[in-house]
């Protein structure tokens, strides 16, 4: 068997992809908290509950309504959405005038009575959810065993993450976004509506958090607390790529995914604090992060 | 002469936080016509076009257009009801290439200019098309300002000190633009510390004062007020 | 604009009437272990303590910190180590709890000052994520079971504090000591100097102020007194688990903070005692301690940020104002 540095190229490679399917939850998620913070000053602090959201949602029209994954991965974004555009228009609009912790605070509240519901109605262990069928299995590329569902997840994940990125750079709505990011009130005086923009881009946001749910939901189950643990860990990603950038946002989180994967095969026990220890690092030679720009 | 202005303003007051900033400010612009506001720094000259455009939201009194009232609307309604800003700080984004700055404001009614004819008018800007918005120099800057506003299909464009730190030569430049706008028949409130190039453009004048209207005239009196603008101005 | 703007009215008049407030509420103190659970009042004491010490950052500094649970259960389990382990005197283990949060402080604040504001807040949330990872991980906090059985033993050799009345009294004297300790950090001009950082922090660096040592001063000193409140709570308890290390627990201090009014003396003290009552109300109702405390954050948020506390010194201050 062929060893790279003594280790087993397969082990290897596994966890190279397991870092990239983490890497791609690290990226949707980041991408989404840069693009609210971008627009609205909010840290999303819901958005682990929002992403949680999203897999149950699919968990529950899965088991109640029989609606299957694929229409779950259109019906969770939008359901989760919507929840977010009331949240938006009833609480977190109120708050643009305040200190922006104001409105992390608030998110973090909002996270807890989600989590806590849910851990109320559902219990603390995980649901078991099945990937469809299409894409059970597996191929043996030669140098490794690739399970379909997880190649799929990294393919996912890229096209939303290009997809949002073209969205934002290319589109006349990308623009208003970019220009209100800069200088809202300009904007609505050109007779943009801002507030619905806002209302819009908190709402896409969740939808990004909703659909990396559904992804992640036959991966690793569908716990009340799989969101708030990842979103910590987002957190510090979103540190390390600085939030000036979207296409940081996304390349930090796929780069942070495979070097903790990484970790996992050289030195297993820092492997759930290597992201952290590249963040105390960043700080102190970059502070502003890697794509940050100095406020 | 006789028909009713354009855009109409009565006993306008208008504050900043607690300070009270505008005191009673009434105005008249009739369609087509080009008016100047002139005052020391201070006076509330951008204060009035920011309450008018209702980026100074604490304000009272009226404000018309076509009789339609637009304090009452939010901001983004009053650039939809017709009106076009151009803020002194000319607003230019750097997130933005030069050709999506042009696009950016949303058209609010037909009869803007296409954006073929805006490049014909700018051909610097179509040259520098697809570079940042903020790369170029600060009288192209003001130009894209103008121009992207133009678009929108705006009645009437308020312009804060469009000549502001700018060249002589570019300075010319803006007025020409001006003058052609007029010919389009485009109505124009401009705020203006330089009266060479005011009393060019200009069918009539406003004088302010902290705050106040305090004297007003056509075009062509500037010349025998030298003294009294003198005065109040302090130049 | 910082959260903690707003601060505790320093007219003469409320210093006189303040002054007799505190003999008051000292003297309910001293009277309330006749009343109530002796347990629950040393428990409010030391969240009371703990919100304290994290107000002195935020109510002053104006830096939100999202990770003082490392500081709280960082000193808990040194401090139940040295207790249970090593048989330290119990006030020898807080002192080393204490010293162990300080240092902790040093480095985490060292890191975290380097930004502002929101990225402050994610900062110290990933550094405390951290150590409560190390914390699931090594062996001498002993993963998910913690230190338990810690013994209380007996206070400088003598005092038997396995005595729930001696014990309370014990625990009350570390709370007024720390609660005086931040009294006269606010009061002092290191403290004024703070409160002119949270103003104007730009301001403060063109007066001349090395703006960032006041910072990581501050954040040293929050840390330690957290961690005093978090070793008392491992003796008083006698034990130190993740659940004073997690995410949860800081968020918990916030709330407590908020509640009771950022910014304000005693603020944290009644957001403290409130939220340890609902949350043992409620746990007797069944219902989800977590969703409450969410729901209270939401409301706060929303309704009241200066906190009961903060409203009700507005509410006097408008009052004097009204009447002068």
């Amino acid at each position: 068997m062929s060893t790279i540095f003594g280790i087993p190229t397969p082990a290897l490679y596994g966890q190279i992809l397991i870092g990239l399917i983490n890497g791609s939850f690290y990226a949707l998620l980041s991408l989404g908290l840069a693009v609210i913070f971008g627009l609205l000053r909010v840290i999303n602090f819901a958005h682990g509950a929002q992403y949680m959201l999203g897999a149950f949602v699919a968990y529950l029209l899965l088991n109640y309504l029989g609606i299957n994954y694929w229409l779950a991965l259109i019906v969770a974004p939008l359901v989760v959405g919507a929840v977010a555009v009331v949240i938006e228009r009833t609480m977190l609009s109120r708050l643009y005038g305040v200190d922006h912790l104001y409105g992390l605070l608030l998110t973090f509240g909002l996270a807890l009575i989600l989590e806590g519901a849910f851990r109320h109605w559902f219990g603390a262990a995980g649901q078991p959810y099945a990937a469809p069928s299409q894409l059970s299995g597996g191929v043996n590329l030669g140098f490794m065993f690739l399970p379909i569902y997880r190649g799929w997840v990294v393919v996912a994940s890229l096209v939303i993450c290009i997809g949002t990125w073209l969205l934002i750079e290319k589109t006349q709505l990308g623009a208003y976004l970019r220009a209100a990011t800069e200088n809202a009130t300009l904007v609505q005086a050109f007779g943009v509506n801002v507030p619905l923009l806002l209302t819009l881009t908190y709402g896409l946001g969740a939808a990004l958090a909703a659909f990396a749910g559904v992804l992640a939901a036959p991966i690793y189950q569908v716990s009340p607390l799989m969101g708030t643990n990842l979103i910590i860990v987002v957190f510090a990603v979103v540190v390390v790529g600085g939030m000036g950038s979207i296409l940081g946002a996304i390349i930090t989180g796929y780069v942070l995914g495979i070097l903790e994967g990484l970790t996992k095969v050289f030195y297993p026990e820092a492997s759930s604090i290597v992201i952290f220890v590249i963040m105390a690092i960043v700080l102190l030679v970059r502070p502003a992060g890697l794509f940050g720009r100095e406020e | 002469m006789s028909s009713a202005p354009l855009l109409e303003v009565r006993g306008l007051n208008a504050w900043y936080g607690e300070s009270h900033v505008l005191h009673g400010v009434d105005l008249d612009i009739r369609e087509g016509e080009t008016v100047t506001l002139l005052g020391r720094n201070g006076a509330g000259k951008t204060t009035t076009l920011r309450a008018i455009m209702g980026i100074l939201r604490r304000r009272e009194g009226i404000i018309r257009l076509r009789g339609k009232d637009l304090l009452s609307l939010p901001l983004h309604k009053v650039a939809q009801a017709g009106i076009g800003y151009v803020p002194e700080e000319r607003g230019i984004f750097a997130s933005l290439s030069v050709s999506e700055n042009l696009v950016l404001p949303p058209t609010v009614s037909d009869g803007g200019m296409s954006v073929e004819e805006i490049y014909t008018l700018f051909p610097n800007l179509h040259e520098r098309r697809s570079s940042q918005g903020t790369k170029l120099s600060g009288g192209e800057q003001q130009m894209l300002a103008i121009a992207r506003i133009l678009r929108t299909g705006a009645k009437i464009i308020l312009l804060d000190e469009p000549t502001e730190g700018l060249a002589p030569v570019i300075v010319q430049r803006i007025g020409d633009v001006l003058m052609a706008l007029k010919k389009r028949g485009m109505t124009i409130l401009l705020v203006e510390q330089n009266f060479r190039f005011a009393k060019k453009v200009a069918d009539r004048f406003y004088l302010m004062e902290d705050g106040r209207m305090v004297n007003s005239f056509p075009g062509h009196e500037l010349d025998a007020r030298m003294d009294e603008l003198h005065e109040v101005l302090g130049v | 604009m910082a959260v903690g703007t707003q601060y505790i009215a320093e007219q003469p008049k409320l210093r006189t009437s303040s002054k007799v407030l505190g003999a008051i509420a000292i003297a309910a103190l001293l009277a309330a272990p006749f009343f109530f659970y002796p347990v629950l009042l040393m428990s409010i004491l030391c969240f009371a303590l703990f919100a304290c010490a994290f107000n002195l950052l935020i109510g002053y500094v104006g830096l939100l910190s999202f990770g003082h649970a490392a500081f709280f259960g960082g000193a808990a389990y040194f401090t139940a180590h040295a207790a249970k382990v090593w048989g330290w005197e119990p006030l020898a283990a807080i002192l080393l709890g204490v010293a162990g949060a300080a240092v902790m402080g040093l480095l985490m604040g060292f890191l975290a000052i380097r930004r502002q504001g929101i990225y402050f807040a994610m900062i110290t949330l990933a550094l405390s994520q951290m150590f409560a990872f190390i914390c699931l991980q090594v062996p001498f906090t002993h993963g998910e079971d913690g230190i338990q059985g810690v013994p209380r033993g007996y206070l400088l050799g003598i005092l038997d504090l396995n005595e729930p009345l001696t014990m309370y009294y014990v625990t009350l004297a570390i709370f007024l000591f720390g609660f005086f300790i931040i009294w006269r950090i606010v009061n002092s001009p290191f403290g004024n100097i703070l409160k002119a950082i949270r103003e104007n922090e730009r301001r403060a660096v063109s007066l001349g102020y090395r703006v960032d040592r006041y910072k990581l001063g501050a954040f040293v000193m929050s840390a330690a007194l957290a961690g005093l409140a978090g070793g008392t709570k491992a003796i008083v308890f006698q034990f130190a688990t993740l659940t004073d290390v997690n995410w949860q627990m800081s968020g918990e201090v916030i709330l407590m903070t908020l509640l009771g009014g950022i910014g304000t003396l005693i603020g944290p003290v009644v957001g403290a005692s409130l939220v340890i009552a609902l949350q043992k109300y409620f746990a007797a109702w069944n219902f989800p301690v977590t969703v409450l405390i969410g729901i209270i954050f939401v409301i706060c948020v929303l309704l009241f940020r200066r906190g009961i506390v903060g409203e009700i010194l507005e509410l006097m201050k408008r009052r004097q104002k009204g009447a002068a």
